[in-house]
């Protein structure tokens, strides 16, 4: 081995644990969480701080789903993100195209607007037509009022997406008789895929990790799982190991998709922000 | 498609002159219609609908009357709305600062080589994506002044127990802290998508000429990622100007009011006092806030882009 690697050897060490040293906060944060799941009232309660118990408790998780009626919330929560990420792509992903092939400034604008926009400031209109239409305990209005994250999210990254995808096929498509609509389904779309399955990522992810809106809308029955596990909280001495498991439940399917799906996510959330530089 | 030989702008060229029968210009409106009454109802109507309330008096379940500008009027002489705006600028600009300076350090060291690089990274990237109310109770339990892991955490280094989130003066930094550790990795892909478009060769020459790491980052690097730390500067304000799920799951505005920002404000007048009109006021003024934000951060972007310009 010549100097010069050893060299390059050390320093990717370096690096390396200088990395680890950086994530530190993150890797601590969510061993911790773990271990707060997995303890009973006891251990939790013990000074100075246990790591691992001698005793697991298992028994957390299966409080949670017994006693809160967790599963049900976390079927709402698949109902309201599925169905608001669903609509979104539908009408989103065409509304990219057109707004990408027209150069639409100012629809564009709105919807770079409606994200800047927080969503407290929908949500009182929006509670009062839901109360008019009596729609209030029913899921609905969490879907409908969803698509003011969705929608957003899926349109920009499709414009982002459709601006950079050839048009010269399209152009070829309609000389050969194609009709507008024949062209998005048979030539845009299919090429548009990878851009898709990252708007896709990113509304679910921001659909399911909500709560402003469940706070107000929700009713007993319609909680999603960030305000059922919120909703916790209120019972007075609540014990922190099934509160940490709740957190674990709610967040991990989160956390797994982030952990698949990096390579997107990575590049749903850079997308807007590097292409402006 | 096997059929097209011809260049298509050839063709069109010819299409115009009439040399072949015309087709019909692409109509790209309807793929927009759908989605355009969808936002017109969601977020355009919620709009204009706020605008109307903001000048009625009106506290759900009494009537409903008008009252011109009442509410701004009232809102200009709230001391609770000017100290919440006063805490937001503290949160934002302490939420903005923080994680541009990790953030940027985390991207010159991922910007390296080293073992596991990609893996390391999508931990890093697991806060920003996690669930932000579950992640706030665990900060809860863990700023937890008796049997917080956080206190046990300063007390092997000597440091003495903390109040964290209970107490007026720390409340505000024990949220940023939770704001930094869940978003500086945004700052860090921002940033490193930045360094990976910036040349090898003027490093090379620097060394030559001796230039330490320091003098390296300051007068290279700095310089060229600049436009990507400013970008950061503008989302991460737009974010946490209108911060509410980790300051109300933690502290819903406390203790007393003093982390009580303009949303958390807002949503105890809409929701806890029913107060509407008021709320719709509010809503009106902090939508402004955040445009005229957005509007002067813009600026300055478009500001430092143009120095850059001159400068090459």
């Amino acid at each position: 081995m010549t100097p010069k690697i050893t060299h390059r050897m050390w320093n990717r060490l370096g690096l390396f644990f200088v990395a680890i040293v950086m994530i530190s906060p993150v890797i601590l944060f969510f061993v911790w969480m773990i271990s707060l799941s997995l303890k009973y009232e006891i251990d939790n309660g013990a000074y100075p701080p246990i790591l691992i118990p001698e005793n697991i408790a298992w028994s957390n998780y299966a409080k949670v789903f017994e006693e809160n009626n967790f599963l049900l919330y976390f079927w709402n929560s698949i109902l309201v993100t599925g169905a608001a990420t669903f609509l979104a792509l539908v009408i989103g992903v065409p509304a990219g195209y057109g707004i990408a092939r027209l150069k639409a400034e100012k629809a564009a604008m709105v919807i770079m607007i409606a994200r800047m926009t927080p969503g407290l400031s929908f949500l009182i209109p929006l509670f009062l037509l839901f109360q008019w239409m009596n729609l209030l305990g029913t899921l609905w209005p969490q879907i409908i009022i969803h698509l003011v994250v969705t929608v957003p999210i899926v349109v920009w990254i499709m414009i982002g997406y459709f601006e950079t995808t050839p048009k010269e096929l399209e152009e070829a498509a309609s000389i050969d008789g194609a009709t507008s609509w024949q062209v998005f389904r048979l030539v845009a779309l299919p090429i548009a895929k990878p851009g898709i399955v990252v708007a896709f990522i990113l509304a679910v992810i921001f659909s399911w990790n909500n709560f402003v809106f469940g706070i107000v809308l929700a009713s007993r029955e319609t909680r999603t799982l960030p305000v059922a596990v919120y909703n916790m909280l209120s019972f007075e001495q609540v014990s922190w190991g099934p509160l940490a498991a709740a957190a674990l439940i709610v967040t991990l399917p989160v956390l797994v998709l982030t952990m698949f799906a990096q390579k997107q996510i990575v590049a749903g959330l850079t997308a807007g922000a590097v292409k402006g530089g | 498609m096997a059929s097209v030989t011809i260049e298509p702008t050839a063709a069109g060229d010819l299409a115009a002159k009439g040399g072949k029968p015309q087709r019909l210009a692409p109509n790209y409106w309807p793929f927009v219609v759908p989605a355009l009454v969808v936002i017109g109802a969601v977020i355009v109507f919620p709009w204009v609908f706020t605008l109307w309330m903001s000048v009625n008096s009106w506290t759900l379940g009494q009537e409903q009357t008008f009252a011109g500008l009442d509410n701004y009027i009232r809102l200009a002489g709230d001391m609770r709305f000017w100290e919440s705006m006063w805490h937001t600028l503290i949160y934002t600009a302490l939420s903005v600062i923080a994680p541009l300076i990790l953030g940027t350090l985390a991207a010159l060291i991922f910007d390296g080589e080293f073992p596991l690089r990609g893996f390391l990274r999508g931990v890093f990237v697991m806060p920003m994506m996690a669930t932000p109310v579950a992640i706030a109770l665990v900060w809860t339990m863990m700023f937890h002044p008796q049997l917080g892991v956080l206190n046990y955490l300063l007390s092997l280094v000597g440091i003495g127990a903390q109040e964290w989130i209970y107490n007026q003066s720390t409340v505000i930094p024990a949220l940023v802290l939770v704001e930094t550790w869940q978003w500086t990795p945004l700052i860090m892909l921002i940033v490193l998508g930045g360094l990976a478009a910036v040349p090898r060769e003027p490093y090379e020459s620097a060394e030559i000429d001796g230039a330490n790491a320091w003098q390296k980052f300051r007068y290279l690097t700095l310089p060229m990622i600049a436009p990507f730390l400013m970008i950061g500067v503008i989302i991460r304000s737009i974010d946490a100007v209108k911060s509410f799920d980790i300051i109300y799951a933690m502290t819903q505005g406390g203790p007393g009011t003093a982390s009580e920002t303009i949303n958390i404000y807002l949503y105890n007048t809409a929701f806890s006092y029913y107060d509407i009109g008021y709320g719709s006021a509010m809503a009106v003024v902090f939508f402004f806030v955040i445009i005229a934000l957005s509007f002067v951060l813009m600026m300055v972007r478009a500001r430092t882009n143009w120095s850059d310009m001159e400068d090459r």
